[in-house]
Formats: C-alpha cells, structure tokens, sequence
C-alpha cells in the first residue's frame, strides 16, 4: 500500500460520453445494490402470496356469500387476482421509483453520477428508460403470473379466461400500469431528493388522496376523482368500462401516462436549473 | 489547463465566492488555501458544473466542463469522499462511472490496484474506513487517466500513511506533466506539496503566486536576541528605526532592522548578547497573518474578545 503507482495508459475513447454509455451504468447502478432484487423478490411472494390466500379464503366462504356479494364478485373476476396483487406490488414499485434519483441524493452519489456525466438530462433520460424497462418486465411478470396462478384458485365459482372480452388488455395493462407508476414516483424523488419524502407524497397520492376526492360532491367532484393519476390508471385493470366511468381503459392510462410526462418534464427542468 | 474568471456565487445575500478568478498550468501542484467557508469547495463545485455560477465563467482547456466529450477522462475529481452509495462494491461504484465515458473494465481493476483496494473490491462501501472511502474516491478521480486532477481536501481524517500515499501521488501526477488542484485549510500541508499558491478567504482571492514568494511576501522577518542588557539594546534598535517586542525571559523580538545591523549595533555599544538568529516564519504564519481579517468563524472566544 505504500508503493505510489502512476496510472498506466488508457485507450482513448471511440465515442462521446452519451446515453448509450449512461443506460450501461444505471442497469449497473439498479442491479448492484441489494434493495432492487431483494424488494422485487418480496414484492412477487408477497402480493402473488396473499392474493392467492384470499382467492382461496374467498372460495372457501363461497356457500356463506348473500347472492348480491356473489354477483358482485363474478361481475368483476379480475379483482382478486389481478387488481389486488398489482395493488400490493404498486407499494414496492413506488419505493424504488422514488429512490432511483432520491438515493443519489441522500448518499452524495450524485455528485460523481454528474460529474462522469454533466450532461443532466442524458443522465435523466438513461434513468428512465432503464427503470421503465425494468418495471415493464417485472409488472408483466407479476401480471401474468397472479392471473395464471389466481385463475385455476377461482374458477370453480368465478370462471375467467384470457379469451374473455377485455381481459388480456387487462392482464396487458396491469403491467404497463405498473411501469408507469414507476415512472411517476421516480418524477416524486427527482423533484423531491429525498427518499422519506418522496415515498410519502407518491403513496399519499395512491392511497389517501385519490380515495378523499371520491368524497368531493356534485359533477365536479366526480371529475375531479375520475381524472386523479391513479385512479385513472387503475381503469386499465377491467375488463369492461363500468356505467359511471367518465374515461375508458385506455383512456385512463393515457391521462396517468399525461401526469407522469408532466411530472418528468417538472423533474427535468428542475435537475437542470438546480445546483447538485 | 483550468481557466477561472470573475467566477462568483451568491446565495441569498451570503456572497460565497466573490469575483474570483485564477488559471491552473499543468505540470505543478497548485494549492487552492483557505480557512474552512472560505470558498474553496464552492469554486470546486462551480469548476466541474456541479454549482451554476451567479456570475463569471470556468473553461477546462478553452472548454466549459459540460460539453467536454468525455468528461472522466479529461477531469478526475475527489470532492468528498461520501459520494459514494454504500451499498454498492467497490468495484460497482467505479464501473458505473466507468461505463459513462467508454473506460473498459479493465481499468476499474487497475484503478483499485492503485490505490489499494483490490483486496475489498467487492465489499460494499458502506464498510469502509474514511481512508478507504477517500482511497475509493481517488480511485474514481483516476478512471478516466485524466490530465487534469482535483482534490478537495484529500487528506481530512487520513493516518500519517494515507497522507504519506497521498502526497507522493499528487507529486508524481504532477511530475508526469498532469495539472494538479489541491484545496486544504492546513497550510502545513501545503508547504509539504504544492508548487504555486492560490489563497482564498471570504470568498475573495488573496494571493496567487508560488509558496517561496507567499512566505516572503506575507511574513515579517524576525531576528531573536538573548542579552542580559535587553532595555539597552532595545533602546539602541529603537533609534535604529526597528521594532522590538519581549519574548520569553530574556528574550526580544525585533522586526524590520537586518540581523547584522543589529549585531553590529550590540559590538559598537559594548553590549553582550547569548543569541542572535533569524527566525524562518513558516507558511502557517504567513497565511495566519493574511487571513486573520477574512476568517468567517472565529471562536467563541475571539467574538467576545473583539466585542
């Protein structure tokens, strides 16, 4: 150790310092700490865990059902296998999103992310791209296997197939919805830079507030509700647009997806303008 | 080359860096000094584009930072050793730099050889010594085998060793022809290290020239005498134009009269003296002299007694 070695010779570089180089370094950043694996990991047996336990409960407790509580349950057959898990599962995906840009923050990593990379928005644009991806792949994952595994608990009482009008768009969708949720709290921690922070104000949102605007009275108020991000978003997880949907499926992933751009451009604008 | 001119950053009504402006050449160790708020970190800051400017500009090469092709290769910095995520390996934080500006894997495994961390490469930072987090640090500084290096403060909370390790890296850097900026608040530090000097205090530049000249300009020569016959002899130097002050016993301290004058001034009167010797102030007292006024925490004690 006391021997002072001078750096040796380096090959020069073929290109200019961009995204390309920058997606490489934040796939390594995510998959080189614990917390990414080990969350996804809890975030699959968890929410795939327990909607398989109360699909199972429900269909034990079938006979004892009133038949209104039957209809209501065939009505919507994604519900426990579908909505619920991805429900669960949006809690740990709102925890990494937040903490792709705030845990640079809280451990002063930022400073060398922008010092390797000074362009700020390269770095931005890597960051989502590679999370996107990542939340895309697992949000599928997680989709399709809660169906396939919740479908063969239920079918005895609530028969559902993929076949069924609406139903792969949903299975579909529940990944992409959870894709963007990533995205929408990866915008929370970037304007934020704080992991308690930003965690709170994304599941403050996706808990509390998108259920107190349900109380708001009148037209307004049910507009008001409809249009909240997740709420809108949540849509794409049924089947069939119910009678008193102001938006379709699809259109409310789109009106979800339009706050996250907006968020992510707020973030955008904010990374370049503040001092790091 | 770093070229730094009129750079200045406010916050709020707190001018933090305040017109300042220098160049660094490569080839020498150039100390960036100051007491702790002076500003030092700031500049730092402002030179890899972490802090925008409030005004002024800094090119690295005739370049600002932000547009250079691949920044690692051309700027290695230590800012602080915690930039660093402590759940990561070693060798992940530095391969995730790499990564950024086309460095190849290789490279990563000779940068921790270097600085001496191959054997914990793949322990998570997190724990790490600050010596180790520091030698972390360096590692990433020298990824890109840049021209041009910047440490700031690299020697805080180092053992003997680590600054032993440190200090010669900086002198062959700088021997290889590399541009080498080195802030510290020690001026003992500097003494031991840098070539050229650059001192900041509140924000403003207070001298930029090399260490001999900083330490001549900016420290009175003083001559110590040891005579039984002190009020005598001070008498005498005083009617020579010089200034005399006790020291210790039989001392005196007499500035701004030569030595010789002074000897030969005690032979023609007959005064016997036990000791006469120049006193060679170090750089520490030059840059106490020339920062008492800029220094922007005075202890508890200072404030009273200036109140």
């Amino acid at each position: 150790m006391t021997t002072t070695t001078v750096p040796t010779g380096l090959a020069p570089a073929t290109r200019r310092a961009g995204l390309r180089g920058a997606l490489r370094s934040e796939w390594t950043k995510l998959r080189s700490v614990r917390s990414t694996v080990f969350s996804l990991a809890a975030m699959a047996v968890i929410a795939i865990g327990l909607m398989s336990l109360i699909a199972w409960a429900s269909m034990n407790r079938w006979s004892r059902f009133d038949p209104g509580e039957r209809l209501e349950l065939a009505r919507h057959p994604l519900d426990i296998i579908l909505v619920r898990p991805v429900f669960v599962g949006q809690l740990v995906v709102a925890v990494l999103g937040v903490m792709v840009i705030s845990a640079e923050y809280t451990t002063g990593m930022v400073r060398s992310t922008l010092q390797a990379q000074p362009r700020r928005l390269t770095v931005l644009t890597a960051k989502i791209i590679v999370f996107a991806a990542l939340m895309l792949v697992t949000g599928e994952l997680l989709s399709f296997a809660a169906f396939a595994i919740g479908r063969p608990i239920i079918a005895a009482h609530i028969p559902v197939s993929l076949g069924d009008p609406g139903v792969a768009r949903a299975v579909v969708g529940a990944g992409l919805y959870l894709a963007v949720l990533g995205l929408f709290a990866l915008a929370f921690g970037s304007i934020l830079r704080h992991t308690a922070g930003g965690i709170t104000a994304v599941l403050g949102i996706v808990l509390v507030l998108s259920n107190l605007t349900g109380l708001l009275p009148d037209s307004w108020g049910h507009h008001v509700n409809a249009w909240m991000p997740t709420n809108a978003g949540m849509l794409i997880m049924q089947p069939q647009q119910a009678p008193d949907d102001l938006l379709s499926p699809w259109q409310g992933l789109a009106v979800f997806a339009g706050w996250t751009a907006l968020l992510l451009i707020i973030a955008g604008v904010l990374l370049k303008k503040r001092d790091a | 080359m770093i070229e730094v001119r009129n750079l200045t950053k406010r916050y709020g009504d707190r001018i933090a860096v305040d017109h300042v402006s220098f160049t660094i050449r490569p080839g020498l160790v150039t100390g960036f000094l100051g007491p702790n708020g002076a500003g030092k970190s700031t500049t730092m800051r402002m030179i890899l584009g972490l802090d925008a400017p409030t005004a002024g500009d800094v090119t690295i090469d005739g370049q600002p930072f932000v547009t250079l092709a691949n920044p690692m290769r051309e700027v290695g910095a230590l800012l602080d050793a915690k930039a660093i995520h402590g759940g990561r390996t070693a060798y992940h934080h530095l391969l995730c730099l790499a990564q950024t500006n086309d460095i190849p894997k290789r490279r990563v495994d000779e940068v921790l050889e270097i600085v001496g961390l191959t054997a914990v490469a793949r322990k998570r930072a997190k724990g790490f010594s600050l010596g180790m987090g520091q030698r972390l640090g360096i590692a990433g500084a020298l990824l890109g085998d840049p021209r041009i290096l910047m440490f700031d403060e690299p020697v805080n909370g180092l053992d003997p060793e680590g600054i032993r390790w440190i200090r010669n890296l900086m002198r062959s850097l700088a021997a290889e022809g590399r541009t080498v900026f080195v802030s510290s608040h020690l001026m003992s530090e500097m003494e031991n290290t840098a070539d050229h000097l650059l001192v900041i205090g509140r924000g403003r530049m207070i001298a930029d020239c090399t260490v001999r000249e900083f330490i001549e300009q900016n420290s009175e020569r003083a001559v110590r005498v040891r005579t039984p016959d002190g009020p005598a002899l001070a008498e005498l130097v005083r009617g020579a134009g010089g200034k005399v002050v006790p020291d210790q016993a039989d001392g005196l301290l007499i500035t701004e009269l030569a030595l010789d004058r002074i000897g030969d001034l005690a032979f023609d009167n007959r005064i016997r003296l036990h000791e006469l010797a120049p006193l060679q102030a170090s750089l520490e007292q030059a840059f106490m002299e020339l920062t008492k006024d800029s220094v922007e925490y005075h202890a508890v004690s200072d404030v009273a007694r200036e109140g």
